[in-house]
């Protein structure tokens, strides 16, 4: 066999390379954001920029939100393509209404006229104990309110591949990364976290979900971490001779309703697991759009398993308890498999 | 300081072009909801801002800028949308939610946005002042003398967004303005029972920029600051702030029962009117003919009436067309 070489990187390198590579090709795309220069970023997703283009294009601000995110939508409605980091999804509170009532809104209340081609990059996630105010993913809140793309890519490969098509997109786009994998030094070390990622500059796109495990017996729909932990439990399975398939969402708008039916049409059985809150989330789109148009598809009653529905607690047996992991995918899938 | 005689045509005609816009605007406001008063009935529905008697904050600033400069108004937006040289007939037809509308529908008083002129304004109080301050960023990047002018209420200026903005463009050095119109109430609340300091411009010290006040609602020293604090921003100079006092003669709202203020105050008011007052000025002090005013009077109701006729002949979008423009 044949071995093509592998280029590893890590999803914070493989997300900053896509930076640098835009902002090579387009002298408007410039960065900005808290602790986004010499820092590299909290979670390193501006790793070396700052070195390479200096304070002008990558430029750190004060902790002032509502004023450096609406400062973004504003060049962008000049021509400019701001990426602006909310350092943790968790502050979009202080800031929701530049997102929402801004961001969002303007390119449709001008009827298309006002084009806001800008991202909006956040960490996301928990699992290490950061507790209630940084340790959300918002999949949901973001999702629910029409005007953005949100995308949560979950290797380096994709978080490179969608960060560029993120940045030539003429639309806002909200970019989320998830702290666990970008392959931190001083967070729990996950081979998911690292992986190959080409050279030169490339794009996946958005609103197309990926099968990143065939199976015939149940579909699992995960996104960032919970697909690796379906994959992990999709292991588990085949030993108990069931083949899972597993759907890695990658982007919550636009969603890819047509993967997820053509493979319940295959599998029969349906498993959504969210590191979300589950009431009104994820899991429930992706429920009600099996019950609408895959509805005779189904063998048993679709399965949902996602944060219930009380803040992320701080210790770890708590927090634990609250988060999806590969063992509950398992369990709830041999019980959905054996109805 | 000598203003030309095109400055001060121009404004006169501008804001006499503002008043008997909103005149307009108010009748228009008003039709299907009468007898009894009904927000969402008659051809102009929803909420209306009108800006009557706060027509020298527009002129006098918007009479420094060009086409390439960015200004962003809030709620009570159209004497700077005017100023500023918004497409007439297009806001009118938006303000009237037709298909030739700015937005084609979508969007309506308080959402009017030509790019075209780098006009844009928002319903939500304060929350333009970081997109100036992000155009004024743009501005300085591209390597252009732009600039920006956030115009707002006095009540903004108790909003963060004032503050984070404010911080931000001093410390980059931006050519930003921010316009404070301070039409002594937020709504209902007066500015004393608001803000913890006399007057807004002072609060340009705590940011290391100038801070300037224009009192008595005055379209000349309104001039005068704007043409200074403009001027300055161009060369590099920074960002600053201008409060100009103010008034607004109708409610917050059109069918707001104003029981905040006394009757006799708007009727003092209109006794100083800015418009005539400098109607005055211009024949007595600038040797302006009368007949030259009567003229810009006229042009400028012609093209307010014929704003209003298009509004009115144009279609409705199609009721599918509201699942459009969601995304380029």
């Amino acid at each position: 066999m044949q071995k093509t070489k592998q280029r590893l990187l890590t999803g914070n390198k493989a997300i900053a390379e896509a930076i640098r590579l835009e902002m090579e090709r387009d002298p408007n795309v410039f960065v900005t954001g808290e602790d986004v220069g010499a820092y590299g970023g909290i979670f390193g997703a501006t790793e070396g920029l700052f070195q390479q283009f200096g304070p002008e294009r990558v430029m750190d601000t004060p902790i002032s939100e509502t004023a450096f995110i609406g400062a973004a939508i504003g060049a962008a409605a000049e021509g400019m393509r701001p990426i602006v980091e909310l350092m943790f999804v968790d502050f979009f509170g202080v800031c929701m209404d530049q997102i929402y009532n801004h961001m969002a809104k303007i390119p449709y209340m001008s009827g298309g006229r006002v084009k806001l081609p800008m991202v909006l990059m956040t960490a996301v996630g928990g699992g290490y104990s950061d507790a209630a105010q940084h340790s959300q993913t918002l999949y949901a809140t973001f999702a629910h309110l029409p005007g953005m793309k949100v995308v949560a890519p979950s290797t380096p490969y994709d978080l490179k591949g969608m960060m560029i098509s993120a940045i030539r997109d003429d639309n806002p786009v909200v970019f989320m990364f998830h702290k666990t994998l970008q392959g931190l030094g001083w967070m729990d070390q996950l081979d998911a976290s690292v992986g190959h990622v080409p050279e030169e500059a490339y794009t996946v796109p958005i609103g197309k979900a990926k099968v990143v495990r065939e199976g015939t017996d149940i579909t699992i729909v995960g996104i960032q971490m919970t697909t690796h932990y379906a994959l992990e439990a999709a292991k588990k399975l085949e030993q108990h001779g069931i083949q899972a398939e597993v759907i890695d969402l990658r982007s919550l708008v636009p969603l890819d309703r047509e993967t997820i039916l053509q493979s319940i049409k295959k599998t029969h059985r349906l498993l959504v697991v969210d590191e979300d809150y589950l009431s009104y989330g994820m899991t429930a789109e992706i429920a009600a759009i099996a019950a609408e148009d895959g509805l005779y598809d189904l063998e048993a009653p679709v399965k949902r398993l996602a944060v219930p529905d009380v803040p992320i607690p701080y210790s770890r047996p708590l927090e634990q308890f609250v988060l999806p992991n590969a063992d509950k995918i398992f369990h709830e899938a041999m019980k959905l498999v054996n109805e | 300081m000598v203003i030309s005689v095109d400055h001060l045509t121009w404004m006169y005609k501008t804001m006499y072009k503002i008043r008997y816009y909103e005149d307009k605007m108010a009748e228009a406001y008003a039709e299907g909801k009468n007898p009894v008063f009904n927000i969402g009935a008659g051809p102009v529905p929803g909420e209306m801002h009108l800006a009557t008697g706060q027509e020298p904050a527009a002129v006098g600033i918007c009479v420094h800028l060009k086409k390439e400069d960015t200004v962003t108004s809030p709620h009570r937006p159209h004497h700077h949308a005017i100023a500023k040289g918004v497409d007439l007939n297009r806001m009118t037809a938006e303000i009237f939610g037709k298909v030739t509308g700015l937005g084609k529908g979508k969007g309506g008083h308080m959402h009017l946005f030509d790019p075209d002129v780098k006009f844009s304004c928002g319903g939500i109080v304060g929350a333009g002042i970081p997109h100036a301050l992000g155009a004024a960023l743009a501005a300085k990047k591209k390597g252009t003398d732009w600039v920006a002018v956030a115009f707002i209420g006095e009540g903004a200026a108790n909003q963060g967004a004032f503050h984070e903005s404010l911080n931000m463009a001093a410390l980059w050095n931006l050519p930003l303005i921010v316009v404070i119109e301070n039409n002594q109430y937020g709504i209902s609340v007066p500015k004393s029972a608001s803000t913890s300091v006399p007057s807004n411009d002072i609060r340009a010290v705590a940011y290391g920029m100038k801070g300037y006040y224009v009192k008595d609602n005055d379209p000349i020293e309104m001039y005068h600051v704007s043409k200074e604090a403009v001027e300055r921003a161009r060369k590099g100079g920074g960002p600053s702030i201008i409060e100009i006092e103010t008034y607004r003669y109708l409610g917050h709202f059109q069918g707001d029962p104003e029981v905040y203020r006394d009757k006799n105050e708007v009727i003092g008011l209109r006794e100083k009117d800015p418009i005539i007052r400098m109607r005055q000025l211009l024949i007595t002090e600038y040797r302006i003919e009368e007949q030259r005013l009567i003229e810009l009077e006229n042009k400028a109701k012609q093209e307010v009436e014929a704003a209003y006729q298009f509004a009115r002949e144009s279609d409705y979008p199609e009721p599918e067309d509201a699942l459009n423009d969601l995304f380029v």
